[in-house]
């Protein structure tokens, strides 16, 4: 009795194996990095000569250059050298690469053949910012609500049905007619061209009212958050930031998670910009000094242009920003004054064309529109009709504004505007600090554990710490395994469970120990033991894995990562207290004739 | 070695008048001081923005204080060390949190170049609403579905009479930070929830001996039955509890201020665990009436498995 089939020891023991190997590159620690990748150019072996030449030429030592086809990663000894090598890299490869700093496992090649990664740590430990992001959904749909207007309103003028006033109201647009026949012709002209709108016609005053139908406004939605995470990754791709999070939560929000982001405020300066671009037609044809002073113009705005000259510019949008294909700072070949060039997508080009073939002589502005606050970039005067949808803004921009501009723009407008409703940074010192004082408190509470079990169980105690000890490796093997990000509530969560996992052996050991008093044989009480033992080992895990699941359900972020833990501990746990320890055992005492049972 | 060389059985339950009253004093007092004092919640909670920022040397909390002075109800207090510095600002309708941070931090920097910034946290008033009412649904969710495994476990009285023992730990370890004004952050919360999880252990170890005690000491009553259950279980009680307290006593004195009111949390909740599953679960089980006779038929349904 008390012996383990050849099948089962070698089960526990190849998971053992296993759990060690995997566990094994998280006290490897990890190693600073760079990370060059890049969206347009290649990442092959002449990089990676290119890159060693240029760090060779300025003096920084590297400990290893790797080479993925997404990207190219440079492993140095200390941040310092990690920092400088950035900026070298920077301005020797230009603009086309987006170099990013890292951290590197620093275990050996054949761990890592294995596929064996340590566990990825969490903005809490190696330092970073999250930022919890809300759509704005109302503006969504009114944007959207704007930008039909405006269609609408060339729509009617090609149709030759003369409208004597259109408006939005709210989320709804409204039309009005000077006669019933007119509204009549709008109604099936919109309705034909705009299969989005819902039209009520009220007779008396020949209005008509659209509103857009309940499908279309959760597809604008849909699509309006889509396109905010879309240019969000531009933007960040812009920062240089090596495994970003970008990810939708819920129906309307987006989680931006940047690791190793020392520089919080032009992270948050980019991300928070909420600047989409508009196209709109100056208003020449008033005064502007009496619109300073009376009322402004019907379907007018008074704005300022960059520079703080106020200019009277339209109401209505001719082209948006979603229409840009690409942006790009650099010098007005004229009056080498900075500007940006823009290149319009096919539609953006036709609708351009027409518009500066329609408007020859005229001023058109260029706004960037910043959380509701509107300001003209530049406002030139229309010479020639263009085509080809080359654009080029120039004006009161300094080089450094232009290459902003040329960002925002690259990166794409907002599809709606963002605001940050929760952040979370963490500097890199208090990350490693964390680190510390999480690993400080598991070990110190595990010998406390160990001395403490020896003392008490003496044999039996040693072999519950050997579990114990096998339980923690296990868990940190599956983590890594699973990729599991690890955060500080997590690493309180690993020491908790250990705490907790002992309990099962206690109750085994307990057990032993009645079973002896009332008289049993040593292997019979071990056998006992371990039986009776694990159906309340059962429910008493259950119960807590019931807690573990509720937090996991309900608890974010950080929270989320201790019921991870705390539910894989449990797992872990059950098999480590019972068949480890009575694989152990059974090795112990198993296969011979025992006088005494050193259990204390 | 040995701590618990019991040969008699100890009579708890003629002292289940005198534990009862204890703990429904302490619940009553816990109640109170939430009702009146309530919960100083951490801006996980109530929204707003902290700063933990660091200084070479140690820091003029005053200068930094007069730094602020234009924001209204700032705090500004030593953490940890006395170079280490911790602001709370509540949160503002019209400025986000995002931009202030940044906007504070600046005019530390111009007081002092050598502060740096070591964590901000900034909570938006929806999503603090959030989580209020999520930690609620998670505190239900886990009380029901620990109630739901016992019943079918057990029976109903045990369920009943554990979720009772338990949340009345809950109710006295949310008592203990009113009373302390300690902050009340998510990792507390966590904590709660663990130890819910966790207590209720101890619950089901008392509660399987009386159990299996149900089958073997066919002469005895009840108390008698509830006693030698409690009795043989309590050395096991204590050492587990033991065990893992020497690991929250490890985060609480290594783990730095982030750790600190987590593991506070789970101090308070694994000693009143211990107290409350043995002398308040058992005898709200005894009074609930359970006897051999539901015990035999709940034993028939889940006969099976359970041997």
């Amino acid at each position: 009795m008390n012996r383990y089939p050849l099948w089962k020891n070698g089960i526990i023991a190849l998971m053992l194996i296993v759990g060690f190997l995997y566990a094994l590159p998280n006290f490897f620690g990890e190693a600073p990095a760079v990370q060059i990748s890049s969206s347009s150019a290649k990442i092959d072996t002449a990089l990676m000569s290119r890159v060693e030449d240029g760090l060779k030429s300025a003096n920084l030592a590297q400990s290893g250059m790797f080479l993925d086809p997404a990207s190219l990663k440079v492993r140095f000894n200390d941040t310092d050298t990690q920092l400088k090598a950035k900026d070298v890299l920077q301005t020797q490869l230009g603009q086309d690469y987006v170099v990013a700093l890292n951290l590197l496992s620093r275990s050996p090649a054949w761990l890592r053949s294995l596929g064996a990664l340590p566990m990825y740590l969490g903005l809490d430990l190696r330092g970073g910012v999250h930022f919890l992001m809300q759509v704005d959904m109302n503006a969504a749909i009114t944007m959207a609500m704007d930008r039909n207007l405006g269609e609408i309103r060339a729509e009617l003028r090609d149709a030759d049905v003369h409208y004597s006033g259109i408006s939005r109201q709210g989320e709804a647009l409204e039309i009005r007619f000077g006669d019933k026949e007119s509204s009549d012709k709008a109604v099936s002209e919109i309705s034909k061209k705009f299969p989005d709108l819902a039209l009520t016609q009220s007779g008396t005053e020949y209005r008509i009212s659209a509103q857009l139908k309940p499908q279309a406004r959760s597809k604008i939605q849909e699509f309006a958050i889509q396109q905010n995470i879309t240019t969000l990754r531009n933007r960040v791709n812009e920062l240089g930031v090596a495994e970003p999070i970008i990810q939708q939560q819920g129906s309307d929000r987006v989680v931006v998670e940047l690791p190793g982001v020392q520089d919080t405020a032009k992270a948050k300066d980019i991300l928070g910009r909420t600047a989409t671009l508009e196209i709109r037609m100056v208003d020449d044809e008033h005064d502007l000094a009496q619109a300073i002073a009376g009322p402004i113009p019907f379907g007018d705005e008074l704005l300022k242009e960059r520079g703080g000259l106020p200019i009277l510019v339209k109401k209505s949008v001719v082209l948006t920003g979603e229409h840009i294909n690409d942006a790009q700072p650099g010098f007005d070949n004229r009056t080498s004054e900075a500007a940006v060039h823009i290149d319009l997508d096919s539609t953006g080009s036709r609708m351009f064309k027409q518009i500066t073939a329609d408007n020859v002589g005229k001023r058109m502005a260029i706004l960037l529109i910043e959380k509701n606050h509107a300001e003209v970039v530049t406002a030139p005067v229309i010479r020639e009709e263009i085509g080809g949808g080359h654009v080029q803004i120039s004006g009161h921009m300094t080089t450094g504004e232009a290459h902003d501009v040329a960002l925002l723009l690259r990166a794409g407008a907002l599809a709606a505007p963002m605001e940050i409703i929760e952040e979370r940074t963490v500097g890199p010192s208090l990350g490693a600090d964390n680190i510390a004082k999480g690993f400080d408190s598991t070990l110190f509470g595990f010998i406390a554990i160990s001395i403490f079990m020896v003392i008490y169980y003496l044999v039996f105690g040693f072999v519950s710490v050997v579990a114990l000890g096998a339980n923690l490796f296990l868990l940190v093997a599956v983590l890594s395994m699973l990729q599991a990000t690890l955060t500080l509530p997590g690493m309180a969560g690993i020491a908790l469970t250990l705490g907790m996992a002992i309990d099962a052996n206690v109750l085994i050991n307990e057990r032993i120990r009645d079973e002896l008093r009332n008289g049993n044989t040593p292997q019979a009480a071990i056998n006992a033991g371990y039986e009776r033992a694990f159906g309340t080992i059962i429910d008493s895990n259950i119960t807590t894995l019931i807690a573990g699941i509720a937090l996991f359900i309900f608890g974010s972020g950080p929270v989320k990562g201790f019921a991870v833990v705390l539910c894989l501990g449990i797992l872990t746990s059950m098999f480590s207290a019972v068949l480890v320890s009575r694989a152990i055992v059974n090795f112990a005492y198993g296969r011979r004739r025992v006088g005494k049972l050193l259990i204390g | 070695m040995e701590f618990f060389r019991i040969k008699k059985d100890i009579p708890f339950m003629s002292y289940g008048r005198y534990t009862t009253a204890i703990s429904l004093l302490t619940f009553v007092v816990a109640v109170f001081l939430l009702a009146t004092r309530g919960l100083h919640f951490g801006i996980d909670f109530t929204g707003g923005t902290v700063m933990e920022v660091h200084y070479a040397h140690p820091a003029d909390t005053q200068k930094i204080r007069a730094s602020l002075a234009s924001r209204p109800d700032v705090s500004v207090q030593n953490f940890g060390t006395s170079m280490d510095v911790l602001i709370r600002l509540p949160l503002k309708a019209d400025v986000s949190g995002a931009k202030e941070s940044e906007a504070v931090l600046a005019g530390l920097r111009n007081d002092d170049p050598s502060v740096q910034m070591r964590r901000v946290e900034f909570v938006g008033p929806q999503v603090g609403k959030e989580l209020v009412s999520n930690g609620s649904l998670a505190l239900l969710l886990v009380s029901l579905g620990i109630m739901g495994y016992l019943a079918i476990r057990f029976e109903w009285r045990f369920a009943l009479a554990a979720i009772v023992a338990n949340l009345h730990d809950v109710v006295i370890i949310l008592g203990f930070f009113s009373f302390f004004q300690w902050e009340f952050s998510l990792p507390v919360l966590a904590a709660v929830l663990a130890v819910l999880g966790y207590s209720v252990n101890e619950s089901v170890v008392v509660f399987d001996r009386i159990r299996e005690n149900f089958r073997i000491m066919r002469k005895s009553d009840v108390p008698e039955i509830i006693n030698n259950a409690i009795t043989r279980t309590m050395s096991r009680t204590v050492i587990t509890h033991g065990c893992t307290q020497l690991m929250v006593t490890s985060m609480l004195f290594f783990g730095g201020e982030a750790l600190h009111y987590f593991a506070l949390a789970l101090t308070i909740g694994i000693l009143f665990g211990i107290y409350s599953s043995v002398l308040v679960a058992s005898p709200i089980v005894m009074w609930l009436g359970v006897s051999r006779v539901d015990f035999l038929k709940a034993e028939k349904k889940t006969g099976a498995e359970a041997s």
